[in-house]
């Protein structure tokens, strides 16, 4: 599978912010709220390059911070450090396979979260913490790790939509060729 | 050559992000009400949404349940309105005892009822989204409340909506007063816990304070943002801290978790 559409990437993140804060029935059923900014950061360290990552860390960061009582941008850096690191070593990566897939999921939705209160320690915030904090984030991380495959089968789907179809090579061989002449 | 281009489009995003946090607030507020305004045609649509099925909804329902819920409602009206009048009476008397004792007037409450178009997106925030913004009148700070109690306050305003700090966040401090006690203290976040809707802590209770589970927590009118009386839950229980000062658990009037329609208290 090669490089998705950035776009398609930038539309995912701007629904994926959008359901966090209308859709509350994770929140009500599990007591946490799912994350999908970072499966979607996943998927494009893993299909884009360091621009879409880039864009992806900026959008979808400052976009759900605006939406957040969070302070703008703190989740820029935590977001484009994980891509980052998944882009780094992608080629040693089996991004195709479903199980790399939900163990990357799994491990960048628990390390998020970490790194965004790291952040807001850092700039003096206090978020409401405690021990039911944990549980949070064992839900973040295991949901994150299911939907990261879910969320591949979908964009690997559309971008495969509105792509060219592959161009299959023929089975002609000039080489090969019988030439019939007149006799 | 590769690397180095990854590392001078990573190091621009991370100076980007370092610039907004540097960034003073009032520029820091504009710039996530312009991003946030992105989202407004997704909640706009949403809601349209949601009316046309509650609309689809009544037209199934039988004659018989309308009937019966006419009935019911009817009666709530009759008693309210009874209520009414006595309230209105007390009222008077409180007037003219105030105009007796020279005391300033009470100035009648004014609400706008706001609708609940979404939450605080993290998991360590309590806040939620009503369809109010400042072109509506909205402004920080103000109350904002339902039918049961005290909700929260008014932490930002954009155009057209707003983000409501929830009273069991860190950072919505009210100071509550117990009547029956006669004493106040103030109302802070209880910590994440699985009802952590539901529970505040009331600190900084004189330790000799008379109190006990079941005794009424309202707001003391202290600090110019919450007016006296609004109701904020019941005492729980009740502990000492460092044999200094008295801590109670408050479970909270409201269920935050499931708030739809809430009213905003108007200068």
């Amino acid at each position: 599978m090669n490089n998705s559409k950035p776009w398609i990437v930038l539309l995912a993140a701007y629904l994926a912010v959008y359901v966090e804060a209308w859709f509350d029935l994770p929140r009500k059923v599990l007591g946490a709220q799912v994350d999908l900014l970072t499966p979607l950061m996943v998927y494009a360290a893993l299909r884009n390059g360091p621009g879409t990552i880039a864009l992806l860390a900026l959008f979808g960061g400052w976009a759900f911070d605006s939406l957040s009582l969070n302070p703008a941008g703190a989740s820029v850096a935590p977001l484009l450090a994980i891509g980052w690191l998944i882009n780094r070593q992608k080629y040693l990566i089996l991004a195709d396979q479903w199980e790399a897939q939900f163990a990357l999921g799994l491990a960048a939705s628990a390390a998020m979260p970490a790194l965004v209160l790291m952040v807001l320690a850092t700039i003096g915030e206090s978020p409401l913490l405690g021990w039911y904090s944990l549980w949070q984030w064992l839900v973040v991380s295991i949901c994150g790790g299911v939907v990261t495959p879910v969320l591949f089968r979908l964009l690997d789907r559309l971008n495969r939509a509105l792509s060219y179809p592959v161009n299959r090579p023929l089975t002609f061989r000039p080489d090969r060729e019988i030439d019939r002449g007149k006799y | 050559m590769e690397r180095k281009k990854h590392f001078w489009i990573f190091g621009t995003v991370v100076l980007l992000a370092a610039v907004g946090f540097a960034l003073p607030e009032r520029v820091s507020f504009r710039l996530k009400a312009a991003l946030s305004s992105i989202f407004l045609p997704l909640f706009g649509l949403t809601q349209s949404s949601e009316r046309l099925l509650e609309k689809a909804g009544d037209r199934v329902v039988s004659r018989a349940v309308l009937i019966q819920e006419n009935d019911q409602l009817r009666k709530q009206l009759e008693q309210l309105r009874i209520q009414l009048l006595e309230a209105q009476e007390i009222r008077r008397e409180n007037e003219s005892l105030r105009q007796m004792l020279k005391w300033q007037q009470q100035v009648p409450w004014k609400l706008r009822a706001a609708r609940v178009i979404g939450r605080d997106p993290s998991n360590w925030w309590q806040a939620i989204h009503i369809n109010l913004g400042t072109r509506d009148g909205i402004r920080p700070n103000l109350p904002v409340l339902t039918a049961e109690g005290l909700v929260g306050r008014v932490f930002e305003a954009a155009g057209d909506w707003s983000l409501v700090v929830l009273l069991n966040d860190t950072r919505c401090r009210v100071s509550a007063l117990v009547p029956e006690a006669r004493d106040s203290g103030i109302i802070m976040a209880g910590g994440s816990s699985p009802w952590g809707g539901t529970f505040v802590d009331l600190g900084f209770l004189t330790r000799n304070a008379d109190l006990r589970p079941g005794q009424l927590v309202i707001t003391s009118g202290l600090g110019g943002v919450f007016p006296k009386g609004i109701p904020i839950g019941q005492i729980v229980d009740v502990r000492r801290v460092q044999g200094m000062y008295l801590e109670a658990r408050v479970k909270l009037a409201v269920n935050m978790s499931a708030l739809e329609e809430v009213w905003v208290l108007m200068p």
